[in-house]
């Protein structure tokens, strides 16, 4: 069954290679891209999300240490493999954790992250609402 | 010697702050006039001091004093002049040396505007002497910039590439005199607490613009670095750093419409000490993410958790005790004053109610990930998907009420009138979406929803203009500051939403197209530069078959630092960027190289100085008035 599977892979992989023999299979570095732009703008969007664990700052998308490279090329190489983004996402999760992605999951430890910005324009509105509300009672 | 020289400097600036402190202080009390002129003396003689040692470190890093241990690890003798001076404040205890330089300068401009006649100005300088002793104490122990080195070394280890370059070089002056600038606002604000706040926030007005416009400036500049430097084409990163620098610029901005309000009409008297307290606190905060190198993020050279501990303890001090201080005197404070719910005093509170929450959203971002890590091991990003969710729609919303502020009068405004009067407005904004939904493929809501909200913020600027010929330079100051709202708005929307790009592997001869433009590339060849060997691609414009101009990134390899450094090629007609990048070598004379295509992305900075102009004027427009006033008075007591 394992096998099958990698067959499948290899011969997915082999398709774009045999239309272009310049194409590398699996791109991994920047240059190199996938002859389908849809898949390619797929990858891209994928990458720009996922963050260089080593420079910390930047995206694999962006980003020239070799681990970024790894990083790319375990992407593409899921993509090849029929994996979806979400799925993509998931494997990455839990090889390397939260850490990876740059958008922060919506879970019990970040609510406070995703909600306080929110939180504080209620509270500031509402101290707001009392001031005018104060302000026009005085002239009163 | 030199650098003992700067040492005792040191330490005389530290016995003169003490000085001031004590003097400033007990000035403030009525029959204390003498104790007053003391303080100013202080001021101006701890100025002298600090620049005094500044000059000393200058000067040993100009004729590369390796026997100064900071001097050999920063500098090299192959160095540009340039960068041997700004390599000065290009590490951790030069720079904290420069942060008290400009501590001190805004002291003695303190005693110098105000010639520290008055009670408010004393206890001002007091305030800001014992953040200077603070401030000195930090230095003299934790980062002592004139540290020897024996045996000297022949040669020093150099400067991070980097750094080495006139964007950075001017970043940090720039930065600091807007953070520290708001130490300035920060005293007076603490002074007001101590004997009253009568004409505080006039007193503080013309620091609280200085240290905007350095802000602006300066946050303006950093990005404009990352984008040529960085090679990615990006001008912005949500970086913990980047993020440093904003949120002492959202508050001081809120500072500023809130302290307008305050001196004009009496409105949100305790608010707007509370935000004095609130700006100097977020430099704190961003010096001390930046200096303890708590944050590791592509900008942040220095980490030593000794420092970090002496500088939360300082924000610690500080902060706790201007709250303390604001708990305890503010509620003796007068009440506020009487305005109607339509009003420019309602719109200047919308104003700081997006603002503080636009700073929230920055603050949480940059700060919970270490909260997190710090509570139980657990490593998240909060990167720029994060900002777009939450701060860019709180900041949107701003932007949309900008126009309407200036159209209502102090008190009482007319919703009505004033919305009528931005109907021109209102019309540029609707040409401006739909230009660029029928123009513009592929079809983008948000770039076009952008550019009505620009338009919406031009126009409004250029209705205010018209309409008050003759009006005072604050009118026309705000008008300018917030087109170039507008205009900043305008270049990140081109440069985000309609940037093209080519990331490619290129043979000699090769020719591709990117956007408008048809390039050529003609090779690699060795150049060398005066502390550098760099690859340098030469790139050709072409226009049909003849070469129109030639541009040139290389690929710059520091010897002594032992560092490689990108240096892009950028060509740009003031409304779009052709960006050229060089990477790696592919063999056979293949190299990989990025091109972008920004349209409008000159426009992010250019909108920046259109802000910090409108600061200008608005500081103009005050030491115009200022002068007259004071020259009045001059001939009501003759």
């Amino acid at each position: 069954m394992k096998g099958a599977a990698l067959l499948v892979v290899l011969m997915l992989a082999g398709v774009p290679g045999a239309l272009a023999q310049t194409q590398p299979v699996v791109p991994t570095t920047i240059g190199d891209s996938f002859a389908d732009p849809a898949m390619e703008s797929r990858a891209r969007n994928m990458q720009r999300q996922l963050r260089c664990l080593v420079c910390q700052g930047e995206s694999i998308d962006e980003s020239n240490s070799p681990l970024a490279a790894d990083l790319r090329r375990l992407v593409r190489e899921q993509m090849v493999a029929g994996k979806s983004d979400d799925e993509i996402r998931e494997f990455l999760v839990a090889r390397y954790g939260d850490f990876i992605l740059m958008k922060p999951p919506v879970q019990p430890n970040t609510w406070l992250l995703w909600l306080a910005p929110f939180l504080v324009l209620g509270g500031a509105g509402a101290v707001a609402w009392v001031t005018v509300k104060k302000a026009a009672a005085r002239k009163a | 010697m030199t650098g003992e020289l700067g040492q005792i400097a040191v330490c005389f600036a530290l016995a003169l702050s003490l000085v001031m402190s004590g003097a400033g202080l007990w000035g403030a009390r009525a029959d204390q006039a003498a104790s007053r002129s003391i303080a100013n003396g202080a001021a101006m003689g701890m100025l002298v001091f600090t620049a005094l040692a500044f000059g000393v470190l200058t000067y040993a890093f100009i004729v590369s004093d390796f026997s100064v241990a900071l001097v050999s690890s920063h500098s090299h003798t192959t160095k540009p002049l340039i960068y041997k001076i700004s390599g000065v404040w290009g590490n951790h205890e030069g720079s904290m040396l420069l942060w008290v330089l400009v501590l001190a300068i805004y002291a003695a401009l303190v005693a110098a505007l105000q010639r520290g006649g008055d009670r408010l100005t004393s206890a001002a300088l007091g305030v800001q002497g014992l953040m200077a002793a603070a401030f000195f104490l930090f230095l003299l122990f934790t980062s002592n910039p004139f540290a020897r080195l024996d045996p000297m070394p022949f040669e020093g280890n150099g400067l991070t590439p980097l750094l080495q370059d006139i964007g950075l070089a001017l970043h940090p002056p720039m930065l600091y005199a807007g953070y520290v600038g708001l130490s300035a606002s920060f005293s007076y604000a603490a002074a007001a607490l101590m004997v009253g706040e009568e004409g505080w926030a006039r007193a503080a007005r013309p620091f609280m613009l200085i240290a905007w416009i350095a802000l602006t400036a300066g946050i303006a500049l950093g990005s404009w670095w990352a984008y040529y430097e960085l090679g990615w084409g990006g001008f912005w990163f949500w970086d913990p750093v980047e993020n440093a620098s904003l949120m002492p610029w959202l508050i001081a901005t809120a500072l500023l419409h809130s302290a307008l309000a305050t001196e004009r009409s009496g409105a949100f008297r305790t608010w707007t000490l509370l935000l004095a307290i609130g700006g100097f606190s977020m430099s704190l905060i961003g010096t001390f993410l930046v200096r303890s190198g708590l944050t590791s993020s592509v900008h942040a050279f220095a980490s030593d958790p000794t420092r970090g501990f002496f500088i939360m303890v300082l924000i610690a001090l500080a902060i706790g005790g201007a709250l303390a201080l604001f708990a305890w005197r503010a509620p003796t404070l007068k009440g506020g004053a009487a305005f109607e719910p339509v009003s420019r005093e309602t719109t200047l509170l919308l104003n700081n109610v997006f603002l503080i929450a636009s700073c929230a959203c920055v603050f949480v971002g940059t700060l919970y990930p270490l909260v997190l890590e710090a509570f139980n091991g657990t490593k998240i990003s909060v990167g720029p998907p994060y900002y777009m969710l939450t701060f860019s729609p709180i900041f949107f919303a701003l932007l949309l009420l900008v126009p309407l502020g200036p159209k209502l009068g102090w008190k009482r405004g007319d919703l009505k009138a004033a919305w009528r009067s931005l109907y021109p407005a209102l019309g540029l904004a609707a040409v401006a979406a739909i230009a660029v939904l029928a123009l513009i493929t592929p079809r983008g809501l948000t770039a076009a929803l952008a550019f009505a909200v620009a338009g919406w913020l031009i126009g409004a600027s250029i209705l205010d203009v018209r309409s008050r010929k003759g009006a005072r330079a604050s009118a026309f100051a705000a008008a300018l500051a917030h087109a170039g709202l507008g205009v900043t708005l305008l270049g990140v929307t081109g440069a985000t939403a309609w940037r093209s790009e080519a990331l490619t592997v290129m043979a000699p001869g090769e020719i591709i197209t990117v956007g408008p433009y048809r390039l050529r590339f003609d090779g690699v060849t060795e150049v060398k530069g005066p502390n550098y060997v760099a690859d340098q691609a030469r790139i050709a414009l072409m226009d049909g078959d003849r070469v129109k101009t030639m541009l040139r990134p290389e690929q710059r390899f520091y010897t002594a630092e032992g560092q490689s450094v990108a240096d892009t090629a950028i060509r740009t007609t003031g409304l779009r960027d052709l960006y050229l990048a060089l990477g790696d070598n592919r063999g056979n004379g293949r190299y990989a190289i990025r091109v972008y295509v920004s349209p409008l992305a000159p426009l992010i900075w250019l909108g920046a100085l259109v802000m910090a102009l409108g600061g200008m004027l608005s500081l103009w427009g005050r030491v115009r008035v200022g002068a007259r006033a004071s020259a009045s008075e001059t001939v009501a007591a003759e």
